[in-house]
């Protein structure tokens, strides 16, 4: 068991009550899953010649002033920096590769959990609660989150084993479920140079996903191959910088419920994390059908 | 009859008025409200019980033995209505997995729609869900009739054994796949039946029991536009010549 949530703020007004709406939605579903919990945030993009670095330290002191000097003096350009505790967010020009290969030169500890120009990503072991206080996930604001509360079946208990897992940049994906062939999809992605930081299945269907989508799919497509591809059960809750897409399995193993409405699209393994909503009562409330493929635009 | 009750650790008591009380949801712990039901209800006359604020909180109602009515004022989450004897259940609203699960008599409605597993093993009694129904509806149905205003997903009503499962809408995929006696009438298009499941006349028998779950339902629709679905039988017996093949 897992519990997945997603929210997307339909009024740009309102969009910084993003992280209050939210807050109650992953606590609630923590109670699907207290082992480790984390959350994709995105915001209004950085310049086309920035990216931003969402990076983790195991260290809750972790000296990031540091990091960011050395960060300036690799790019030679100025570097900002936001954070908390042992996450930072480092806006840099470093091209993303080289900031991969940079990064493990400085401290082979720190782990890079996501690049884009508008995700930030927050994941950690621990209760929901805990890491949506300590990263004031109730004050973020932006137009659209993903997050998921892990209860750990298939691959160890770590912060690398969260979701919301990513690759390439700005996208990201949580699941519910379990997969049963990561391994082959595995081993078929790696012969193309695709790298794997973690055994967890779902870091499979993602990579499997990316990869379709920078070979030439655009994400429906890649869905569709996914829906032939993954074996197994899955509720995949995914983002991009500018949608917010919902899928199940054949089987529809593993619940759903989407509750749209004038204000907000929001996403749930289930309603009660959805109650609190303003004017829920009012919302469009249903649960997705299996194989179909749900996209909002943001 | 005017009554207060000593039951809920450290919360008020629920006021009982006239046989009628009203619980809410965000006040009592979900095990107040059914331990209440279960020991008290009966205890003090309750006749009439409203459930407030359930905001889709699971196993609501469970397990119910009086011949009580609950009105469940909003959405529920799973398990509502679950084990039922007796009670009269109505929820203002949507349900989530395994509503009515293992009734045993009394009626469950649910005015909006139903996530998966709807009335799974129910021994009797009934269950209608106005909107739509999700997957497995009426799974291992041991007697219970269910009444669906709307559609169903995939595989419902597998390996029910007893009992009736009228569908106003459509079926999904794999309908009554491994059936035992349980009828089935479709009044929609039907995705794929499942192994054994095949399509029979209509006798007069079968209009007068859908007239008359339709009326139990409280649905509106006309008898002679259903199809009924049950089982061809050919899975009762081992058949060594099949290979496998069914």
């Amino acid at each position: 068991m897992c519990g997945i949530v997603g929210l997307q703020i339909r009024n740009r007004e309102k969009q910084s009550q993003l992280g209050e709406w939210l807050l109650p939605m992953f606590s609630c579903m923590a109670d699907r899953g207290a082992d480790s919990a984390g959350l994709a945030v995105f915001t209004t993009p950085v310049a086309p010649d920035v990216r931003r670095f969402n990076v983790y330290s195991p260290d809750r002191q972790y000296n990031w002033q540091k990091l960011r000097a050395a960060l300036m003096q690799r790019s030679d350009a100025p570097v900002d920096l936001e954070a908390v505790e042992n996450h930072a967010i480092l806006v840099s020009a470093l091209p993303p590769d080289a900031f991969r290969g940079w990064l493990p030169t400085v401290d082979p500890s720190l782990h890079l959990l996501s690049v884009g120009r508008s995700i930030n990503i927050y994941k950690d072991t621990g209760h929901a609660s805990e890491i949506a206080r300590r990263y004031g996930f109730g004050a973020l604001n932006g137009t659209h989150c993903v997050g998921h509360t892990r209860m750990a079946t298939e691959s160890a208990v770590t912060p690398y084993h969260s979701h919301p897992f990513t690759a390439g940049e700005d996208f990201c994906l949580v699941h519910n479920g379990s997969l049963s062939n990561p391994y082959s999809l595995r081993r078929r992605l790696e012969k193309y140079g695709v790298e794997f930081e973690t055994d967890n299945d779902t870091e499979a269907a993602c990579r499997f996903l990316e990869w379709r989508m920078r070979t030439g799919d655009d994400l429906e497509t890649a869905l569709h191959a996914a829906f032939a591809e993954l074996d197994g059960f899955y509720t995949l809750l995914m983002a991009t910088a500018d949608r917010l897409v919902l899928v199940r399995d054949a089987f529809a193993c593993k619940p759903a419920v989407a509750a749209e409405h004038e204000e907000y699209i929001a996403i749930s393994s289930e309603f009660r994390s959805l109650a609190h909503l303003p004017d829920i009562r009012n919302a469009r409330i249903f649960e997705p059908h299996p194989e179909e493929i749900y996209a909002w635009k943001v | 009859m005017e009554s207060v009750t000593t039951v809920s650790s450290g919360s008020t008591p629920p006021q009982v008025i006239n046989g009628q009380v009203s619980l809410d949801a965000s006040r009592y712990s979900t095990r107040e409200i059914n331990d209440f039901l279960h020991h008290q209800a009966a205890l003090l006359g309750v006749k009439q019980v409203r459930i407030l604020n359930p905001d889709g909180q699971h196993n609501l109602a469970v397990g119910l033995d009086l011949p009580v009515e609950v009105e469940i004022a909003g959405h529920a989450g799973y398990f509502v209505g679950g084990m039922n004897k007796q009670a009269v259940i109505n929820v203002d609203g949507n349900v989530g997995w395994s509503v009515a699960e293992n009734m045993m008599s009394g009626t469950v409605r649910v005015r909006g729609f139903a996530s998966e597993c709807a009335g799974a093993s129910g021994h009797g009694g009934l269950l209608v869900i106005e909107g739509d129904a999700s997957s497995r509806c009426g799974i291992s149905m041991k007697g219970i009739d269910i009444g669906v205003g709307g559609s169903v997903g995939h595989m419902s009503a597998f390996m029910a054994q007893a009992g009736t499962l009228l569908i106003c809408g459509d079926a999904a995929a794999a309908l009554g796949d491994s059936l035992y006696e349980a009828v089935i009438y479709v009044g929609g298009r039907i995705h794929s039946l499942g192994a054994d499941a095949r399509e029979e006349p209509m006798t007069p028998q079968d209009h007068d029991r859908i007239r008359q779950l339709l009326r139990r339902a409280g649905l509106e629709r006309d008898s002679r536009n259903f199809k009924r679905i049950a089982s061809a039988k050919s899975l009762y017996h081992w058949n060594v010549e099949a290979d496998q093949e069914y």
